[in-house]
């Protein structure tokens, strides 16, 4: 009965091909891995998506939250025709990026999680998931909507998206917009960019274990004096309170 | 003239800071009190560029003086572009110099991350020529660039080199935890990889996104004293020495040789003349790189390096951390950040700092004589400071 039920639940993907792991070089010198990952190693990353569900910044409580559901829901089978890339460097999990297809010719993007900051690698993996929707999928748009300012300028700037306000994103029913392939290749030189095939022991490296982010977003030390604290990484306003209280001050 | 003595500083993280303008005035300030060992200030300065634009707050001063109890001090905002921070030391300076004041505490604070990136460029871009730049849409990194590529033709400084002084900023940002940016980056990386296009593109050309400062809020105080209260607190006597302003003409285009920054020399030759010392004889600068060219230029105008030698300076690793003067060891504008209004102050915090031989890992050994220059406008209006650490 229960095997039944399962049944009725879970839903069943489309076939999809894979997404052929790439390669590139960021501002510090460091590789870039970004390959797609499998069902088995959702559970490997959960752990460094579930710190940022306190970080307001950027919208990383927003974010993560959603993307944690939709890494469950891809693991236990409860989001159809999902897929998840990560990018990584030496191992160590530097951005996460997901979508879904809507139909066989449309496609949707999820989210876009930079776990480190400052080189541009969320950037990089949003590319690269369009790049699976235009190049392997072969579909004809992507629905996108940002939930921060930088994910605007990210996205809706930088790509020019067309306005598609009539459609309702999957993410809360906010007005989509949409990366057409016309736009996609316009901005293949500026803006996607990698090489394959990912020389072997690096992408091994990379399989081998999705080690933790050195320096993801954090969230306040101390979630009471989060509204000032928390976007002053030195803590300066909280080690002030605490002073305060204390009368040293 | 009294002799005036840095007594306390410090400084908030220069990077996002989601608290009011008034606090992020407000925090370093009560670290400097904190530092220097004193309650009682006699009169404050607040430098900021853009509290009525930005973030809709006029009068800061009133509103920081009372924010930290310290009624009735005297209290007043200073504007002046990006070189607010400077000017406001200057007044600093003069207040106990002549007498006026005993304590004075100079406060730089800005909060520019409440807006976007476009409209803080667009309100930086105010201090340009209402008519004869701003309408035409000049910003400042379009002037940088434009000057970078007269720059480039006239003493043969290459991206390579612009991309040298970005590494080394970005490395000394690394080891200065309230810096903004702590991401090391690679020559390799910006210029020479296949994604270097891509992960450093042109924001201005010849100027990338890694030759331009990051949009940041920050505050940063430094108190002033005279000697004898100075002496009292028993710390190392950092004496700010040497106080030097100048001006250009306001539209670029008007300079007669427009790779010139005649307001840095003039500025910083005032500076060194007060304090009675010479280039040669600094230990470490702190230099205004909103674009990587401005660290090389300024470099030759306050005298270190002939005119058209800084890059060459570079290449050597005169300016490394480990070289023969180190600059902006802080991490500069580039790897710091730039919360316009508090710069100058931050650039001062920097030098007490390295003076008192407290900057951690990256202080420059045995240095006693410190230098910034804070550059105002597109160096139209640009003020330096000498200090000397007395004992
Ligand atoms: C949106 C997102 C994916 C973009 O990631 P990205 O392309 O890797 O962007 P980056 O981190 O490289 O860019 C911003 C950083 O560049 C750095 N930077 C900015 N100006 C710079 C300059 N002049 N020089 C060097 N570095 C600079 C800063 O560190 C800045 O971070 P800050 O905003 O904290 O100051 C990422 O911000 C993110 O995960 N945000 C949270 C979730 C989110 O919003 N997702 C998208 C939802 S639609």
């Amino acid at each position: 009965m229960a095997v039944e039920l399962e049944k009725i639940l879970r839903p069943v993907d489309h076939p999809a091909p894979p997404f052929p792991p790439k390669l590139m070089t960021l501002a510090s010198g460091e590789e870039l891995v970004i390959r797609q990952i499998d069902r088995e190693e959702i559970p490997d990353i959960l752990p460094y998506v579930a710190p940022l569900l306190h970080v307001e910044r950027d919208y990383y409580d927003i974010v993560s939250a959603r993307v944690y559901a939709e890494l469950l829901g891809y693991a236990r089978h409860r989001m159809q025709d999902e897929y998840v890339l990560v990018a990584q460097i030496d191992g160590e999990l530097a951005a996460i990026v997901n979508g879904r297809s809507m139909n066989a010719e449309v496609g949707v993007s999820l989210h876009t999680l930079a776990l480190r900051r400052g080189l541009r690698i969320g950037a990089h993996a949003f590319a690269a998931k369009m790049e699976y929707h235009f190049d392997f999928l072969k579909q004809k748009e992507v629905l996108i909507v940002a939930e921060s300012p930088i994910g605007f300028r990210r996205w809706m700037i930088e790509y020019k998206l067309e306005k598609r306000f009539g459609t309702p994103h999957e993410l809360g029913g906010v007005p989509s917009w949409a990366l057409t392939k016309e736009l996609f290749d316009k901005a293949r030189d500026s803006l996607v960019v990698g090489r394959r095939p990912v020389p072997e022991a690096l992408l091994k490296k990379a399989q081998a274990a999705i080690l933790p982010p050195s320096n993801p977003s954090k969230p306040p030390v101390d979630l009471l004096a989060a509204t000032r604290a928390l976007k002053d990484p030195t803590g300066t306003s909280l080690m002030l309170q605490r002073w305060t209280q204390e009368g040293k001050v | 003239m009294r002799e005036v003595y840095a007594i306390g500083s410090a400084m908030t993280s220069f990077s996002r800071l989601e608290y009011p303008l008034s606090e992020i005035a407000a925090y370093p300030a009560m670290f400097a009190m904190q530092d220097a060992g004193i309650s009682k200030i006699d009169h404050l300065y607040v430098a900021n560029m853009g509290g009525g634009r930005v973030n809709g707050q006029t009068g800061l001063a009133s509103a920081v003086v009372d924010s930290l109890s310290l009624t009735p001090a005297g209290a007043e905002t200073i504007e002046n572009g990006p070189a607010s921070g400077a000017s406001a030391l200057k007044q600093g300076w003069m207040a106990v110099a002549s007498g006026l004041h005993d304590v004075v505490m100079v406060i730089g604070a800005e909060r520019m991350r409440e807006v976007n990136n476009l409209e803080a460029t667009d309100f930086v871009a105010t201090l340009t020529h209402p008519l004869a730049e701003y309408i035409y849409g000049v910003t400042l990194p379009s002037l940088a660039g434009m000057f970078t590529r007269l720059y480039m033709e006239k003493y043969g400084v290459t991206a390579r080199h612009l991309a040298m002084v970005a590494v080394k900023n970005h490395g000394n940002a690394c080891l200065n935890p309230f810096a903004h940016l702590h991401q090391p980056i690679t020559v390799e990386g910006i210029i020479d990889s296949p994604e270097a296009m891509t992960n450093n593109p042109f924001v201005a050309d010849p100027l990338r996104f890694f030759d331009c400062c990051p949009v940041s809020d920050g505050g940063a105080c430094v108190i002033l004293a005279s000697a004898e209260t100075a002496k009292k607190l028993g710390k190392p006597m950092i004496r700010l020495a040497g106080v030097g302003q100048a001006t250009d003409t306001h539209c670029v285009h008007e300079r007669a040789e427009p790779t010139d920054l005649l307001a840095v020399r003039g500025a910083a030759r005032q500076a060194f003349k007060m304090a009675g010392v010479k280039p040669s004889d600094v230990d470490v600068a702190e230099l205004h790189d909103a674009f990587t060219i401005l660290e090389i230029v300024e470099s030759e105008e306050v005298g270190f390096f002939k005119k058209g030698e800084g890059h060459l300076a570079l290449e050597r690793g005169d300016t490394a951390l480990t070289g023969k003067l180190p600059i902006n060891t802080s991490g500069g504008l580039k790897g710091k950040g730039h919360p316009v209004g508090a710069t100058g102050v931050g650039q001062a915090h920097e030098i007490i700092l390295q003076l008192r031989g407290d900057a951690g890992k990256r202080q420059v050994k045995n240095a006693k004589i410190g230098f910034t220059c804070n550059f105002g406008g597109f160096g139209n209006n640009v003020v330096c400071l000498t200090f000397i650490r007395e004992k």
